[in-house]
Parts: C-alpha cells; structure tokens; sequence
C-alpha cells in the first residue's frame, strides 16, 4: 500500500517542481529555442519600477472643472440666443464657478428666457429666483445628472488621451489604470527624461484660435478697462539677436472660433529660413471647411493660435486659406516641438490633471537594489543552510533540498502569475527563507522528541509529521492572513512584499511537509535505515 | 548537535509578573517618547513632501548641498547623508508637494548642476506625494492593520478558543506597541515599507504564539487534570528549543537584509529585527500567562468545555 503511495507522492512533487522550472527558465536565459517562444510560458518575471528604474505618478483629473467649462460653454451659447431673440437680460458676477446667475428687468424678458431654457437647454437648471422691485435674479446650474455624466466622461477622455499620449510617447508596457476618487495610476519602467514625461502626460493641450482685437488698445485693457467679450492672453517672444525673452500681451476676442477637436494630424516640420521646428496641422473636412470661412471673413485681422492659455503665434490673415492646413511656430527645441505634435494628435484632457503622488528610482539605484538584495538573499541562505546543516546532519540536508526547491516553486509562480517583484518583493524572500525553516525545525523537533520516547524510526518520523502538522498549518494560515491584508493595501513595492510572502508560505508548506516526507519514507521504507541521523 | 537539552523544566510563567513589569515599562518610555515627539514621525509617504535622494562622485556636505540650493524656496527642508559614508549620497527633503512644485526635482537638478556640474552627481530616487494621497494612506495603513488583527482574531476563536485569540492579540498589540516606541525613541521615520513590516511582525508573532498555544491544546488533551499552569509551564519548555532556532534562523536571515540590503530598506529591515525579538518574547512571556489570567478569571466554565472535548 506504501509503495503504491509514495511513487504517486514522488509523481505529484515532480510534475510540480517541473511546472515551475518551465515557468521559470525564460527568466533564467533568454536563449530559448523558437519552439519553446511559441508554445511554451515565456513572460519572465516583471520586475517593479523600484528595481528596474522608472516612473510611478497618480494623476487627479479637476472633474469639477470640466464641469465648469461646460457650464461656461453653455452659459455663452445662451447669452447668444437671447441676444438674437433680443431678450433683455443683465448678466451677474459669481463669485461660485458652479453657477451662473442672470438679471431679467420685466417678467416678459423672464418668460421668453424660460421658454428658451426649457426648449433648447434642457441640461440648465434653475435653482433659485428672486425678484426684487419688479427685476427678476436667477441663478442657473447644470443639473445633477448631466454633472455626473460630464465627469465620468471627463475620466474616461483623460484616461483615453493619457494612454494614446503615452503610446506615441514610446514607452514599452506602460500601466495607465483608473482608480477611484477621479485618479489615475500611470506607471512608466524605464523613463529617462522624466520631466519631459511629465510634461507630455500632464499638459491640458487645449488648443483655440482666436481672433486678436485690434479695435481696443491692449494698454487701456492692461489698466483694467476689459472690453465686453474681451480677455487677455501673454505670449512669449524671443528676440532671435540677443535671445532675450519677453512677455507679451494680446488682447483677444474671449470666444474661441475654432479648437483642436477638429484636428486631423499634427507633425514637426523644420523651417528652410531659421532652421527651426515647428508644428504643422491638418484639420479634417468639417474643420478645413471652417477654417476656409473663419479666414475668408477676417482677411486682414490677426488670428491668435492658443495653447493652454498661452498665445504662441498671431499671425495676420493675408488671404483665405483652404486645403485645411496651418503651423503653429512658436521657441520649441526640437523635443518640445515633437511631444506639441503628440498631445495634439492624442487631442486635449477635457479637464486639466494634477500630479498627486510621483514616485521615481533611477536605473542605477534599481540596479543597486538588485545586487544588494541578491547579496542578502545568498548570505541569509548560506547563513540559515550551514546552520541547519549543521544543527540536524543528514536530515538538515533534506531541508537543505527543500528549501532550495522552494526558491524555484516562488520564482516559477511570480512568473506564472505575472506578479511583479520588488525590493521589499525580495526582502519577503529573504523572511521567507527564515520561516520556510520553521516548518522543517518544528517537524525535526517532533520527530526527535519521538525518538526519545524509544519509538522507532519509522513510528517516529510518523508521528512527528502528524503532530507537527496541524502546528504548521495554523501558524502558516494566520500570517497568510495578515499577509492577504497587506496585499489588499498596499500599492506597487509594498504589494509586492504580500505577494513574495504570501506565495512563500504556499510554498514553502509543500516543500517544508510533503517533499521533506517523500525523502523520509524513502530513506525508511526502501533503504531500511536503522537510525534516523537528526 | 542541540542547544536546548530535553526535559528543561523552568518556571517560565514565574517570570510573568517581572515580564509584564518590563514590558509595560518598555511601552511607557515609548509612549512618553511619542507624546514627547508630538506622536510618530511620518515620512512623506504619509504626511506628504517630497524627497530627493542624490548621488555624488565626489565627497561632500550637507551644508554644501544646502548653498548650492539657496536659490530655491523649499520652504523647510532637511538635507541628510543617506547609507554608508562612501556612498557619498544624500537625502533633500521639504514638506512641499504642492501643484506648482510639480517642477521642483527639476529646479533642484538644475541648481546643483550650477554647483556641482553635470556630471558629478546623480538623481537617484525622487518621491512626492501630496498631502491629500498621504491622509489616505495613513488611514489605509491604520485600517490595514485593525483588519489583521481582526482577521486573526476570528481564525485564532475558530481555531482555538476566544481566551487564546485575546492573549495572542494581547501579545500583538505589545509587539506593534514596543516596535512603534522603540522608531519613536530612535526618531525613525514611518513609511510605507515600515508599516509592511509591522504586518510582517503581526504574521511572525503570531506564528511563534500560535506553536506555543497549540502544544498547550495537545497537553490539555492528554492530560486536561493537570494544573493549566502546569501544563503551561511543560509546554513552553517542550518547544523552547523549536523556538530558540527559529527565532535564530530568522533573525539571521533579517540580519542579513539589516547589513547587506542597503539603506533603502534599512528601516524596515530594523523594523523586522525588532519584531523577530520581541514577538518570540511574547509568545512565552505575554501571549501564555494572559490566557492564564483569563483562566483565573472566569475559569470554571471554559475548561469544563475543554475537558469534555
């Protein structure tokens, strides 16, 4: 009955240890035959962004401000409308970005404006109303679910963007990956230049032409005197002899008469003249369309290409231009111009980001980490084998065996798993390699005390798995608890050490109880030892 | 080879009263340190700042660093050597985090590359984290803890009885106590890693008070008439060698990583020493005479219900 037993136990380990090993070998070489690529596991072991180098940002998408934009945008398309039904109405400041507040002086003016709100602006709604001496004051807010719509719509446009932004950034397995609270999680192995990542991944990109009012003086809006409709935007300018820069102010007509939604393509280009880069666009049809119009109405004026506040260009109008073609030229180095081509062609975040966390370890470090955990990870073994070695003889050289099969079933299961390994990934090793021996102390300890009782070796060994056996299972399950927990928790590196320590413990009872016993009944039942050497 | 001869026979739970003195009087220091420090030094993970770690090829000083940086308004900022002397690296702290900083690692780069030149130093590391990421990771952290505990507390009742799993909660809550006091004491900072290693100290614990509870269970079965302190007594001596070799074999291994696994994991490498030694502690000193006193408490009714099973 025991031979039967134990040649199926043996079977069992084998399969195990050799569905590691394979998990394992495209980590251990990267020569693998074609055959084994194609058909065989060969995802190596992720290393984490604190061993391999590399950027950790949580991005929060202003969800409230692509409310805000939204609530503006609507707020100006009414006043237009009632201006062309000739509506009387007075707007009034808020100091609240959320709300929108309007004067109507007769209840006629404040009929036909509810009219016009209930047929064509469904998504405004009116939350309070008060009418003083015969003038009516309302105050307007986007409804509640419309609000909710625009900021999810707002996370996942972010979402969208940030991914194509970093796509055609070049990166190789990034993880952008939504959390809750409107944050995003980006994860870039082996960044560079991290400042210029930033920059790409976190710029609005918000492009608007807008037609520069050249009627008003910029001067008299400077001192405060803002013309209705007006606002006024800087650029910069660099005189190209003494390579000085400049700010200069542009008063703009506030509305924008086109933006970079109705883009096709943005490329860098280098001018003949200065050698210098610039970005050309490409508008497709229905933008080309506008722009042929916008340009054949306002010959002669200037047109000021925006980006994110800042006016890059204002050139003048000499001619309509069609074909649906512009550049937008500007101080860029040659890396600036590139990343400007990108965030336009990934399109605008609907909603500006702010950077909530960013984490980032140089290549070098990473690389210093791994030696120095490998360095630990061998001392602490040598360490631990020589002693139990030492301590129990022939049977520390089964748990000499076990313990060594039990790197190879965690190394097999991070890669079979796709886990990720970090520094405090590799100190649960290290733990590990502490604990993993308790199981074996605990068994040897028993089976030594049974000895003492006279039993013999095989009632001895017998005895001292089952009694140690249900020790072993609860010390191992409460620290898997808190092991679980800590995974649940933590994020990157700390996760990484519930992962190691977790598939430690796993692993470590199968070889610790069921491989340490196949030795033994081996040794006991085929070899007929006399004598337990422990 | 054995350290430990069989049939030691000391009265461990004779020392219980002299434990129980020195460990509440360890946990005192540590809580007058704490109130003394205005409670537990957060690093940025949790109260939100950024840290920049630089390398340097050539031998410097903080006061150095600190002129090369006085262009930049970092508001309160520490610079401090970090690892070995050799090493020549240095930790730039500050409590800034906010929007408009986004830039700061990049202003700091450019200033010590007026200073130092471009090819002399390395920016090695950088970590910011906002104040409002670093609340919500000190709640999670605290929660992540409460819920360990709770979850070994159900598993320990289910297991055993609900007298073992307070004694062994008990001894945690010494254990995570002492480890807190003592980072307190040393002014060691608490970061992500750290509070990894206080529920690597809760798992480790709770092992060592687990092996000891569970021959009590055996020895309570075989021979439930016996005085339970007795039985304590026998238990804790039954195993004391497993536990000395454990307790060796781990703390070997931890000692390794203290040494040899560099400065970024230094603390939590201490933080894990610490444990290994004062969680073995208190699965014989603390951990076994709670259950006692417990017993002595309310004794009738439990060990009625133990006998019979």
């Amino acid at each position: 009955m025991f031979d039967k037993n134990i040649r199926l136990r043996i079977a069992i380990a084998a399969v195990v240890i050799l569905v590691a090993l394979f998990f394992m070998m495209p980590t251990l070489t990267d020569r693998l035959p074609a055959f084994w690529k194609n058909h065989l596991p060969s995802d190596t072991i992720n290393l984490g962004l604190d061993l391999q180098g590399g950027m950790h940002l949580i991005l929060e998408v202003q969800a409230d401000r692509a409310v805000e934009s939204s609530l503006e945008r609507l707020g100006n398309n009414l006043k237009e409308a009632l201006m062309e039904d000739r509506v009387r109405f007075r707007e009034v400041a808020v100091e609240d970005k959320s709300s929108l507040a309007m004067e109507f002086p007769d209840s006629e003016s404040a009929d036909r404006f509810r009219d016009l709100l209930k047929n064509r602006y469904p998504t405004l709604k009116i939350t309070s109303s008060r009418i003083t001496e015969g003038v009516e004051q309302v105050t307007l807010r986007v409804d509640a679910d419309q609000v909710e719509t625009i900021r999810k719509f707002a996370l996942e446009q972010s979402l969208e963007t940030i991914r194509n932004r970093v796509d055609q950034f070049g990166v190789t397995e990034p993880h952008i990956i939504p959390q809750e609270h409107n944050r995003i999680l980006i994860q870039l192995p082996g960044i560079d230049d991290p400042q210029r990542a930033i920059n790409l991944i976190g710029k609005t990109a918000l492009l608007e032409f807008k037609l520069v009012d050249d009627e008003h003086s910029v001067d008299d809006a400077l001192r405060g005197d803002v013309p209705r409709g007006r606002e006024i935007l800087y650029g910069g300018r660099v005189d190209r002899l003494t390579g000085e820069r400049n700010q200069v102010p542009y008063l703009l007509h506030a509305r924008a008469l086109m933006t970079g939604e109705s883009l096709e393509d943005a490329r860098v280009s280098i001018d003949n003249r200065f050698g210098e880069p610039y970005v050309s666009i490409k508008f497709d049809p229905q933008g080309a369309r506008d722009f042929e119009r916008i340009t054949s109405q306002n010959v002669g004026k200037r047109l000021a290409i925006v980006l994110d506040g800042v006016v890059h260009s204002a050139p003048v109008i000499q001619e309509r231009i069609g074909g649906g073609q512009a550049q937008i030229t500007g101080t860029f180095s040659t890396d600036e111009a590139r990343d400007l081509a990108i965030v336009l062609r990934a399109g605008a975040l609907p909603a500006p980001v702010t950077i909530l966390e960013q984490r980032r370890v140089g290549p070098s470090l990473g690389q210093d980490s791994i030696d120095r955990g490998v360095m630990s990870i061998i001392v602490g073994t040598l360490l631990v084998l020589s002693f139990i070695v030492v301590y129990y003889n022939y049977s520390g050289i089964i748990a000499v065996i076990a313990l060594l099969l039990n790197f190879i079933l965690i190394f097999g299961a991070l890669a079979a798993f796709r886990a990720t390994l970090t520094l405090p990934g590799i100190a649960g090793i290290v733990l590990i390699i502490g604990m993993a021996v308790d199981a074996n102390v605990l068994i040897f300890e028993r089976i030594r005390e049974e000895l003492r009782l006279d039993k013999s070796p095989r009632a001895a060994v017998k005895a001292g798995y089952n009694k140690a056996l249900s020790t072993i299972v609860d010390a191992n399950v409460t620290t898997l608890i808190a092991a679980l927990v800590l995974f649940q928790f933590g994020t990157g590196p700390v996760r990484g050490f519930a992962v190691t320590l977790s598939l430690g413990i796993i692993c470590s009872m199968f070889t610790a109880i069921f491989v340490t016993r196949i030795i033994f009944d081996y040794f006991i039942w085929y070899k007929q030892v006399k004598r337990v050497s422990i | 080879m054995e350290f430990i001869k069989p049939d030691t026979r000391f009265d461990f739970l004779r020392f219980a009263r002299t434990a129980a003195i020195i460990s509440i009087v360890v946990i005192a220091v540590g809580v007058v340190s704490l109130l003394f420090h205005g409670g537990p030094k957060l690093g940025i993970d949790f109260a939100g700042g950024t840290l920049i770690q630089v390398k340097f090829d050539k031998e410097t000083t903080a006061g150095e660093i600190r002129k090369a940086l006085n262009q930049i308004d970092m508001g309160g900022s520490i610079i401090q050597r970090f690892g070995a002397a050799q090493d020549n690296e240095y930790l730039i702290r500050t409590e800034l985090s906010e929007a408009e900083l986004e830039n700061l690692s990049g202003l700091v780069e450019k200033a010590l590359a007026e200073h130092y030149d471009h090819d002399h130093f390395e920016i090695r590391r950088v970590e910011m984290v906002g104040a409002a990421v670093g609340k919500d990771l000190r709640q999670k952290g605290i929660l992540s803890i409460l819920y360990a505990m709770i979850g070994i507390l159900v598993y320990v009742t289910w297991r055993f009885e609900l007298r073992y799993a307070l004694g062994a909660i008990i001894a945690l809550i010494h254990d995570i106590v002492i480890t807190v006091g003592i980072f307190s004491l040393l002014d060691k900072e608490f970061t992500l890693p750290v509070i990894a290693a206080l529920l690597a100290i809760i798992g480790y614990s709770l092992n060592d008070t687990i092996v000891v509870f569970d021959r009590i269970r055996e020895n309570v079965r075989a021979s439930g008439r016996k005085p339970l302190r007795d039985i304590m007594n026998a238990s804790i001596n039954q195993i004391l060698s497993r536990t000395l070799l454990t307790s060796l074999t781990t703390l070997l291994v931890v000692g390794a990583l203290f040494f040899l696994g560099g400065a970024v994991i230094h603390d939590f490498a201490f933080a894990l020493m610490v444990g290994v030694i004062v969680g073995t502690y208190s699965s014989i000193f603390i951990a076994t005479p709670t259950v006692l006193a417990w017993e002595r408490i309310w004794p009738a009714a439990a060990r009625g219900k133990k006998r019979i099973s």
